[in-house]
């Protein structure tokens, strides 16, 4: 079995977001960056306990990035993954990243592809759906759970008010979201071992971009709270009526 | 106990993150992460129970916190200085009683064994103690002589293929629930030598100290020795006198002096943030010029103690640094912490005395930090012995 899960680099859930180049570019100074958590917390450590669970699983990561993703590929490594490839391109076409992770799955054959359901920065949603298409594969998004039986996927996933259970031949590509595994922390002998794993660099292969991005706004600032003494509920109830208008 | 979230992130102020590998940095956040996943949750219940929280010895012992400097052969993690630092400013941030339990058994329990032992008690103490099997404690002070080890009462006589242990340690942190103690004790040719000694040992107890108001998480106690037969093989051969001992405990002092910091770094970042949220006289405190004071200063010191345990880690990888040094900056870390953390007290008010906050722990714990791995007076007698040439001990 060989399994091909997808890392990207997205800011810390703390970083502070501004745009450059006339709000076409995110400004990058002094973000901290980290795994995409839907890539870490559940497509990779899933990929890990199906690979604790079978050894002789071969499982490999993908990320399409500059250098600057290469600490983030390191700690996926010490996580788990036997062997990383690096995309070298900085592209953020959806297309053009699904066209190089296809590249990259076509070459290596394998039987499954994990991506998150989304990035936490973009919230793009579809790598996945399109690595299937240009590969030619079955595709089950948002999946909360991850079974093999009898060489076939039991996938279950999140739908309106309930669960759907589908199952599915290999090869496969499977988009992940939360209940698929627990995080994880990389211990000290993940961290040593992923020192001396693979992490082989590759140019993009040849393909079309189809979007760019025109420009970032941020959401309009919160309007700031008016209070209101408790001894005039005259005066909230004018202000709910003449200037929010909701009563 | 209201268990809030834990947010905290370390003050660099400087960049000293730019001295820092990638692996150091993800060292941190997984030292971090676990603090704040297994420690931060249940540790002032602990603390307020005076109860030692068992489950850390496997959850460090997995995550690769005990002797993450001793070789991978022996079940180390083969790491540096710095990535050791790290490991013990995290841990201490979340509680100096944590950090205490892996100084002892990384610097004080496996680094003798691995540094004054033979491969064949590498090979049966190292692997269970790195992975957190086996707890280990280290026996050096004694009732009526602390500061002064070399006086020790504590003995071994030769007895053909074994040797007769007696005397008594105390104040030995993890005792109660060691498995090993590295003890420390004089020969009958006057020389102080290392011997390990086994629970179940015949005439060997470990009685509970009671009654700390610090270091409540760890478990302290004595180690009594009741002529306790101890097999030769178990002497560690490769060293004698105390230099044995001393070399320990700069490998313990060192972690210390990064494990302060980051119980002052919790404190600063807690004040911080509750300076900006608490409103008196219609404003947050944090506004006030005499809170500033106590927030600039701490962030100040702070970043000369980063500065000073970076520096002292780049000179112990090198191998270049002395024991002076380490003394040094263990004195310094200790002294800015313990002003920090009651600094951080106070700008807290009637808060902080409560275990709603982690910052009067803190502040208690680092009454035991200070005093011991050498007093605060005997690390300022250490630096004027070297600086003047002059004794002033005795
Ligand atoms: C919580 C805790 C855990 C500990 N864990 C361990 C452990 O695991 N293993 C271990 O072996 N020990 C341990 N210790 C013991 C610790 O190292 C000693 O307490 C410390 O070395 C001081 O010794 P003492 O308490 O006997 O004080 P004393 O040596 O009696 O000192 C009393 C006072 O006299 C001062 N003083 C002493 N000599 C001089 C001098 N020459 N000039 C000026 N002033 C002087 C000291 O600075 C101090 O203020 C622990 C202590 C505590 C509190």
């Amino acid at each position: 079995m060989k399994i091909l899960v997808c890392i990207s680099k997205t800011p810390d859930t703390t970083a502070k977001i501004a745009f450059s180049d006339n709000n076409t570019k995110f400004a990058e100074a002094g973000v901290q960056w980290i795994i995409n958590p839907y890539d870490e917390w559940y497509a990779l450590v899933r990929a890990i306990e199906l690979k604790e669970a079978d050894p002789s699983t071969v499982l490999h990561l993908v990320n399409v990035g500059g250098a600057d993703s290469e600490p983030i590929i390191r700690k996926a490594l010490a996580l788990g993954g036997d062997e990383a490839i690096r995309v070298n391109s900085d592209n953020a076409d959806s297309f053009n990243i699904a066209s190089q992770i296809a590249a990259i799955a076509k070459d290596g054959a394998y039987d499954l592809i994990f991506t998150g359901k989304e990035t936490i920065d973009y919230n793009g949603s579809s790598i996945g759906g399109m690595v299937a298409e240009l590969l030619d594969l079955p595709y089950i998004s948002h999946a909360v759970k991850f079974d093999l039986e009898g060489g076939k996927a039991v996938v279950v996933r999140e739908i309106e008010g309930g669960e759907e259970t589908d199952k599915a031949a290999l090869p496969l590509v499977v988009s992940c979201q939360k209940g698929m595994a627990e995080q994880r922390i990389p211990n000290m002998k993940g961290i040593m071992g992923a020192r001396t794993k693979p992490l082989k660099v590759t140019e993009p292969v040849a393909a079309e971009t189809l979007t760019a991005v025109a420009s970032f706004d941020l959401p309009p600032a919160k309007a700031g709270v008016k209070l209101v003494p408790a001894d005039n509920p005259e005066e909230l109830v004018r202000l709910l009526h003449e200037e929010a208008r909701v009563i | 106990m209201a268990a809030k979230t834990d947010n905290f992130q370390s003050p660099d102020y400087f960049n000293v993150d730019e001295l820092l590998t990638e692996e150091h940095k993800l060292i941190r956040e997984s030292v971090r992460n676990y603090v704040k996943k297994e420690i931060s949750p249940i540790i002032e219940e602990y603390a307020q129970k005076a109860e030692f929280p068992q489950q850390i010895v496997k959850q460090l012992g997995d995550l690769g916190c005990f002797g993450p400097t001793v070789p991978e052969q022996y079940g180390g993690g083969g790491l540096d200085y710095i990535a050791y630092g790290l490991m013990m400013q995290e841990l201490e941030r979340g509680d100096s009683g944590v950090r205490s339990t892996a100084s002892v058994q990384g610097s004080l329990v496996m680094f003798p064994i691995y540094q004054y032992g033979n491969e064949e008690q590498r090979n049966k103490y190292l692997p269970k103690l790195a992975s957190g099997e086996w707890l280990g404690c280290f026996g050096l002070t004694e009732p009526n002589h602390g500061s002064d080890p070399s006086s020790m009462l504590t003995n071994i006589k030769d007895a053909g293929d074994h040797v007769i242990l007696n005397g008594a340690k105390m104040w030995i942190s993890n005792a109660p629930f060691a498995q090993v103690a590295v003890v420390w004790a004089r020969n009958e040719n006057d020389e102080i030598q290392g011997v390990i000694v086994e629970r179940g040992m015949e005439g060997f107890t470990t009685p509970t100290t009671h009654g700390k108001w610090s270091l409540r998480a760890s478990a302290t106690g004595e180690l009594v020795f009741d002529n306790v037969k101890v097999p030769k093989e178990n002497i560690l051969p490769n060293v004698k006198g105390l230099k044995g001992p001393l070399g320990c405990l700069t490998k313990a002092r060192y972690g210390i002096a990064w494990g302060a910091i980051g119980a002052a770094m919790d404190c600063y970042h807690i004040a911080l943030e509750y300076s900006k949220e608490r409103i008196q006289f219609g404003r947050p405190i944090g506004g006030f010029q005499l809170q500033q004071k106590k927030l600039a200063e701490m962030v100040t010191e702070i970043t000369k103690a980063q500065l000073l345990n970076w520096r002292l880690g780049v000179l112990m990888n090198e191998g270049k640094v002395t024991p002076q040094q380490v003394s040094m900056a263990k004195r310094n870390a200790c002294e800015v912490a313990t002003n920090i953390c009651r600094d951080a007290r106070q700008m807290l008010g009637g808060m902080g005395i409560t275990g709603e906050y982690p910052v009067m722990r803190h502040m208690m714990n680092l009454e035991s930090v200070i005093t011991y791995e050498g007093t605060h007076d005997i690390h300022l007698l250490i630096t004027g012995m070297d600086v003047t040439g002059l004794n002033a001990f005795k």
